[in-house]
């Protein structure tokens, strides 16, 4: 295999790339080479630079400075269509496929055969069985996309770049959306297509993944690189330190809750309280299936799964978001199954969203505001908005949750990623509340402050809250829950305490390949 | 980290609209002064000599700034919440006749400041029930405000104009008798020299509106959560915010602020209502609430700059057509409505949905599920 960095053996080689995006400096001096037939890994926190470097090699973005090279050419501000037939390809996060044709037409959709002006189906079709056969990327031809799993489609991705030609494959997180087996099956995959000679770019922020399938890491920080490495002489710590610029600490902590209920989560318990709960999904009937479970004061009950079993629903039906089949919900001893949002929220509902820029804040509204929402009607006196509490209420969150830069009067669209989710968990951790929602809440958040969101869910467990999570990271659940229960097609299929939770045990449940026999039965 | 850029940046983004669109203003002006063979600095100083160059040019310009504040407000605060109102035409003119309907009903005796309060009340209530329409339909079954706004401005000037023609005209005119109470002094009648110009008290009215809808759009919780549910609706949603009943009290207010309006004619220059009288005065408001960025003070910029314009045309018209100024009035909206971020942010938006159509198979997270709507 291609040893470390570069060489003659290069096949793509970026110098120097400068990119702005008006007054931010994306790009600074970036730099990667990658080796003809090895799988590669760019790193870095959310924001460092990554997807743009790819952008540019891939001819999405010109670069405002530096020289990009693939194969020996300079290939500087090329465009997709250029890119594409020199044999980039790139999958990117969000699958750009048609649900309503076949597996086979989306692989050729572009470059369809022909045969008298008309499109040879049967052609089509043969030539992604043969070009599936090769690889190793087994679809089902005829199947409509619509009906594929989400492991399956991306596959379809990949044979996608690969029937255009692809030599050189560049991935987006791909594996954002995938439960466990169908990551080491994409493992498998990759490995099989870099045997024939694909070189592979693997943009990721998670160190599992680099460790297990690469054999090369860039490592990226603040648009610049800051470190190239051979997988096989590094460290997830080390990678971690590089992306950060300090030790971080990546243990997995099971520390217990005070446990207070926190085995049965059952009986005199006056934190969230989930009967037989069904509701309906934008797509599917029952989205949330008769789920009937509660989370004891002092507890943090983790909901691992695949995104899309119904994790969504279930929470924005218990946030007063989403309308309920049927079913009720308690906070404390309060039935607020037909409660209104504010009802809720006053009712002691606290909420941090999946979806911070839908839903978490107002991007337009500064911090201080921000740190209002939801809290507006108490901080208002006759209908006028006391500026004055909603000042002293900005200075003493920014404080106590670090948040940066520290002037509150800035637009929070303006900030990190990173510091935009401090300033939805300062709001929503800052008031009075008993039970905590907390979806994906280190979503799109660097390293350094995903440790620091822990400790303060932790924290406010310790405090005696009710904290129901719902992470599409094994990882975050397994380390901060006290309980884990997983979804699969709108229903808890299994609840077990921490201690018995593990990638192993999760997984087959995760993917519905095991159902537990009591079911609900939290 | 330093916020210098951010804060120039949201400078420019605020002023350089409107001077690109002055500039534009000015060359083309030019070119089309010249096709008619005269000097350009003739007929520009012309213009500003016809305006703001004495004491009645400055009372016609704000007479008319007082009509296109108002409904420029209206249509600024239906797009701070996210709505777009097209109705502003029929609202002004429902205002209007609120007002005059009002003033004919009370008895004669009434005191006049009395009878001019409840006259303003009726025009603002006329107003506000053509709003509110478009805004219950809005909430409760998603009927897009676009389209009923539209549609509301035949609707209400259709019925006005059968109201007036069948029932409240004065023979061989389409205008009401003259209202007995609730008229509004000339500001001509006490100081001499605006003798003559249309300006009347009713721009102190439609300032202090001004006013208060600058402080309830920024100061107060009913103005937060509005603006918030025009910025990102799922976060008011999630903070505790009523989306649709929101909705209907911006549309209701904006119908309000719009039939204000009426007033500035009706019980400030004629005395009656007359067919017609909006005259293009609502959909002017769309171009003022987008020059002046959907701010209260821009809007009256704006409506001051579209006064100027709309009485300059009379100045020059001996020189050249006053329909240049038209022309001149259609660069200035095409100009910043190309510029302005919300028409920017649109475009941008229809254009990232349709290259984002053939999405995802499956719902892969919460907020694809959610794009739909």
């Amino acid at each position: 295999m291609t040893a470390s960095v570069g060489g003659p053996t290069a096949v793509v080689r970026m110098n120097g790339i400068q990119k702005y995006f008006g007054a931010v400096h994306a790009n600074r001096g970036a730099e990667i080479e990658v080796g003809a037939g090895e799988i590669h890994a760019l790193v870095g926190e959310n924001g460092a630079g990554k997807s743009t470097l790819m952008k540019i090699l891939s001819g999405m973005q010109a670069p405002d400075g530096g020289r990009v090279e693939v194969g020996g050419r300079d290939v500087t501000g090329w465009t997709t269509a250029q890119a594409i037939a020199a044999g980039v390809g790139m999958v990117h996060q969000h699958f750009m496929l048609v649900p309503t044709l076949t597996v086979a037409e989306n692989v050729v959709l572009g470059r369809e055969p022909v045969s008298v002006a008309t499109f040879d189906r049967d052609r089509a079709i043969r030539e992604v069985e043969e070009l599936s056969e090769q690889s190793g990327l087994i679809v089902p031809a005829n199947r409509l996309v619509a009906d594929l799993s989400v492991g399956e489609a991306q596959r379809v991705e990949i044979l996608k770049t690969l029937y255009r030609g692809a030599r050189i494959l560049l991935l987006d997180e791909p594996t954002a959306v995938l439960s466990p087996p169908e990551v080491t099956e994409l493992w498998a995959v990759l490995r099989r297509v870099r045997d024939t000679g694909t070189t592979i770019i693997l943009i990721t922020h998670k160190l599992d993944e680099v460790m297990a399938v690469t054999e090369c890491i860039t490592v990226m920080r603040q648009g610049a690189t800051v470190a190239r490495m051979a997988t096989r002489a590094t460290t997830p710590e080390g990678i971690a330190k590089a992306m950060v610029g300090r030790d971080v600490n990546l243990a997995v902590q099971t520390s217990a809750g005070r446990g207070n209920g926190a085995a049965d989560g059952g009986g005199g318990a006056t934190g969230l309280t989930v009967r037989n709960l069904t509701v309906r999904g934008p797509r599917i009937e029952r989205a949330v299936n008769d789920v009937t479970f509660s989370v004891a004061p002092g507890e943090i009950l983790g909901i691992a799964g695949v995104e899309g079993n119904g994790q969504t629903e279930l929470l924005e039906a218990i946030s007063g978001l989403r309308a309920i089949t049927s079913g009720s919900i308690r906070v404390g001893d309060r039935d607020i199954t037909r409660a209104s949002v504010r009802e809720r929220g006053d009712a002691g509902l606290s909420h941090i969203p999946e979806d911070r820029h839908q839903r978490g804040l107002v991007l337009e509204y500064s911090v201080a505001d921000n740190l209002i929402l939801g809290q507006q009607h108490h901080y208002s006196r006759n209908g006028a908005i006391d500026r004055a509490a909603v000042a002293t209420n900005a200075a003493k969150q920014v404080a106590a949750f670090d948040v940066r830069p520290t002037d509150a009067s800035l637009e929070v669209r303006t900030l990190s990623g990173g510091n935009q989710q401090k300033v939805v968990i300062a709001r929503e951790l800052s008031r009075d509340f008993i039970v905590l929602l907390a979806a994906q809440p280190t979503r799109g958040v660097d390293v350094g402050a995903i440790e620091f969101i822990h400790d303060t869910l932790r924290k406010a467990r310790d405090a005696g809250k009710a904290i129901l999570l719902v992470s599409a990271e094994l990882r975050e659940v397994l380390s901060l829950a006290d309980r884990v229960a997983v979804m699969y097609g709108g229903r808890f299929v299994a609840v077990m305490p921490r201690a018995d939770a593990s990638e192993e045990v999760l997984g087959p449940y995760m993917t519905g390949a095991r159902k537990a026999d009591t079911e609900s039965a939290a | 980290m330093s916020m210098t850029p951010a804060r120039r940046a949201a400078l420019e983004e605020a002023l350089l609209p409107p001077i690109v669109a002055l500039a534009l203003v000015l060359v083309a002006g030019d070119v089309l002064i010249l096709t008619y063979g005269e000097a350009p600095g003739a007929v520009w100083r012309l213009m500003l000599e016809g305006t703001w160059g004495n004491a009645y040019g400055v009372g016609q310009v704000l007479y008319k700034a007082t009509t296109l504040a108002c409904t420029g407000l209206a249509v600024a605060v239906a797009l701070r919440a996210g709505l777009f109102n097209i109705g502003a035409e029929g609202q002004l003119a429902a205002g209007g006749f609120g007002a005059a309907f009002a003033g004919l009903a009370l008895p004669t005796g009434t005191p006049s400041i009395i009878g001019i309060v409840i006259c303003i009340a009726a025009a603002m209530l006329f107003g506000g029930a053509a709003g509110a329409v478009p805004g219950v339909l809005r909430a409760k079954f998603g009927a897009h405000e676009v389209i009923v706004t539209i549609m509301m401005n035949f609707i209400v000037l259709a019925l006005l104009n059968y109201v007036i023609a069948a029932k409240l005209h004065v023979p061989e005119t389409l205008h009401t008798p003259a209202i007995h109470t609730g008229s509004i002094a000339r500001i001509g009648d006490s100081i001499g020299a605006f003798h003559g110009s249309a300006v009347n008290w009713s721009v102190v009215v439609v300032s202090a509106a001004v006013a208060a809808v600058s402080w309830y759009l920024f100061r107060t919780r009913g103005g937060f959560e509005l603006r918030a549910v025009g910025l990102q609706p799922g976060a008011a949603e999630y903070g505790g915010v009523n989306v649709s009943r929101t909705w209907m009290r911006a549309l209701a207010l904006s119908g309000a602020i719009a039939g204000l309006g009426g007033v500035n004619f009706v019980l400030g220059y004629k005395g009656y209502y007359e067919d017609g009288f909006a005259g293009g005065a609502g959909f002017l408001g769309i171009a003022v609430a987008l020059v002046g960025r959907n701010h209260p003070l821009g809007v009256v910029v704006a409506a001051l700059f579209f006064a100027t314009l709309s009485q300059g045309g009379l100045a020059i018209n001996a020189m050249v057509p006053k329909q240049i100024v038209e022309v001149l009035q259609g660069l200035v909206i095409l100009a910043v409505a190309a510029s302005v971020p919300e028409v920017r942010r649109l475009v941008l938006k229809a254009a990232g949905t349709r290259r984002a159509a053939p999405v995802s198979p499956k719902p892969m997270s919460g907020s694809d599920a959610e794009a739909p709507r």
